[in-house]
């Protein structure tokens, strides 16, 4: 008999990871009252907090008002943090805990599919939350810059990539609690380090020479100037080390799953 | 036999050294319902999902439709319904909901989608439970909404492991007749279960398991006559033990689990007589049936390897 499932394979798509996205979109606009209510007031709350209460003791940081500074990395942060969370909790609800992978791979529909169908989805929520903070920022009038919209595209391919690693957590999970050695351990460090909330310029050398391939300084780089009505001056190197590591991830978490699910 | 839906040859599947499916073949006709029993680790549930691709084989081939597995799995289970041991409905949907997303899986146009969840509410006799989520039904509402999902795509063969483990007689009496509709319907049936009553009153034909291998397969009734004697006393009470030493001779055969005693034989009479007058005990006389037959095929001891 030939084997299952060849883990070391290319993906395996067709378009039945459609519905599995589809699916998650029902669920989640069954709950969508009090997740936009929250996608909005909590940056709400931190920039104004934040933004105009330390804003107002620091002044300007990297040039700008800190208020602007904090709002175009939040954004970047968020997308990573939403695209994890995704990824990590809610996708292991579906794997391991409500068995809903488990009844969709009885109808013809691929592991791969599922697989592909959750990164995707992890990536349009994180999308939604974006969009909110991106909303809040224009109606404070931190910016109003039209190249706002440009930097959605950039948060996509940034969720995609979050998304893809926590996937890879995801198919090695035993259970919920391993999650918080990620986020403890990558998440957090990787959001310190990536000048979300405060420049990195003042830190050691190898630190920031560790900055500068992680992927959330990445998506940082290219969100802050786009955010701000400005065009990244060296978009390229940024954008390939988040489409390295969104591949990468993606085709190990596949790799992964797929000996979870057929060992 | 006309071209079977489902045809297993020389299965065999290992975890380590365990062998959990051993060289095992059968096949399910059109409109057939075959019973699959076994104590727990028989290799019931392994044998359905290596049928579904879950799990890879070792050893053996699996058609389904004609179609080589798991190469063209994706096309077989397009004709394939299954429902598991444990309920994997989505608890954020209702019942409609449930029925609409599966159906989505397959590919369905919506048009045939629309029209067939009604029917399935019907069937699964959930209408008033349209918008219902699954933590507010019964068990046996919950294990039909999975049956009902189950026939989403309106298969021309069913898996069902265990599908009524769990369910108090009246939910199980209704499932029951619900597989007897679509049996009618001239659906065919794979049907694991730990109920022989079950199984000899819906299989047209039962496959016994123990250790993976199958060791006996067979029409219900047939299997009964084959095996065992045409009846069986049950001996309870203080003096079961003794009457089974005293009496063993009346009896072709002898067996004791715990404080019962049964006797296996074809002329009950003497027997019957002699436990007549016997007050230390009380006694029951009853046709053998496929309980007995289970047990004699699988033994009395508990298995807990599942």
């Amino acid at each position: 008999m030939p084997m299952l499932v060849e883990p070391y394979a290319a993906p395996h798509l067709t378009s039945r990871f459609w519905p599995v996205v589809m699916r998650n979109l029902l669920v989640w606009k069954k709950l969508a009252g009090p997740s936009v209510l929250g996608n909005i007031a909590e940056p709400l709350i931190t920039l104004v907090a934040f933004g105009y209460g330390v804003g107002s003791l620091i002044g300007t940081v990297a040039d700008m008002p800190y208020v602007q500074y904090l709002a175009s990395g939040s954004v970047a942060a968020s997308c990573a943090l939403a695209a994890t969370f995704e990824g990590l909790y809610s996708a292991y609800s579906r794997m391991a805990v409500q068995k809903t992978w488990d009844s969709i791979l009885n109808a013809p529909v691929a592991l791969d599919d599922i697989v592909f169908a959750e990164m995707l989805w992890a990536a349009i929520k994180a999308l939604f939350s974006c969009t909110a903070i991106l909303v809040v920022i224009f109606a404070l009038g931190i910016s109003r810059a039209p190249s706002m919209l440009l930097a959605l595209p950039v948060l996509g391919l940034a969720g995609v990539t979050f998304a893809s690693l926590a996937l890879v957590f995801n198919a090695l999970a035993k259970g919920y609690d391993f999650f918080t050695y990620y986020f403890t351990l990558v998440i957090t460090p990787m959001t310190f380090l990536s000048g979300v909330y405060f420049p990195i310029a003042q830190m050691p050398d190898w630190l920031q020479a560790v900055a500068q391939v992680l992927p959330l300084k990445a998506a940082v780089d290219l969100v802050r100037p786009l955010v701000l009505g400005k065009i990244p001056a060296d978009p390229l190197l940024p954008l390939g080390i988040l489409t390295a590591y969104a591949c990468a991830g993606y085709y190990l978490a596949l790799v992964l799953t797929r000996r979870r699910f057929f060992g | 036999m006309p071209e079977p839906l489902l045809r297993v040859s020389h299965l065999t599947k290992k975890y380590g050294d365990a062998v959990v499916v051993d060289d095992l073949s059968f096949a399910i006709a059109p409109g057939e319902c075959l019973g699959v029993i076994g104590p727990n680790g028989a290799g019931k549930t392994t044998t359905i999902r290596i049928c579904l691709g879950l799990t890879g084989a070792d050893g053996g081939e699996v058609e389904a439709f004609g179609m080589p597995m798991p190469e063209r799995v994706r096309d077989a289970k397009k004709r394939i319904g299954v429902v598991t041991q444990f309920d994997s409905l989505d608890p954020d949907f209702s019942c409609v909901e449930n029925l609409r997303v599966y159906g989505s899986y397959f590919g369905l146009p919506r048009a045939t989608i629309a029209e067939r969840v009604p029917r399935l509410l019907d069937f699964a006799a959930l209408q008033s439970k349209a918008s219902a989520r699954p933590g507010e039904l019964s068990g046996g509402m919950k294990r039909r909404l999975s049956l009902g999902r189950a026939l989403i795509n309106d298969p021309d063969l069913l898996l069902l492991d265990e599908p009524t483990t769990g369910l108090d007689p009246q939910a199980r009496h209704l499932m029951w007749e619900r597989l007897q509709n679509l049996l009618q319907q001239g659906k065919a049936i794979l049907l694991t279960t730990h109920f022989m009553d079950e199984a000899e009153r819906l299989c047209d034909r039962l496959l016994v398991l123990d250790h993976g291998r199958k060791i006996a397969e067979g029409r219900p009734r047939d299997l009964i006559a084959a095996h065992l004697e045409s009846d069986v006393v049950e001996v309870y009470g203080d003096g079961a033990a003794a009457a089974g030493k005293l009496h063993g001779a009346l009896a072709e055969r002898v067996e004791t689990s715990g404080e019962t005693v049964f006797f296996y034989l074809r002329e009950p009479k003497r027997l019957l007589d002699a436990l007549a007058s016997d007050h230390s005990i009380r006694y029951l006389h009853r046709p053998a049936n496929l309980e007995d037959l289970f047990l004699k095929l699988t033994g009395r001891q508990i298995r807990d390897d599942s």
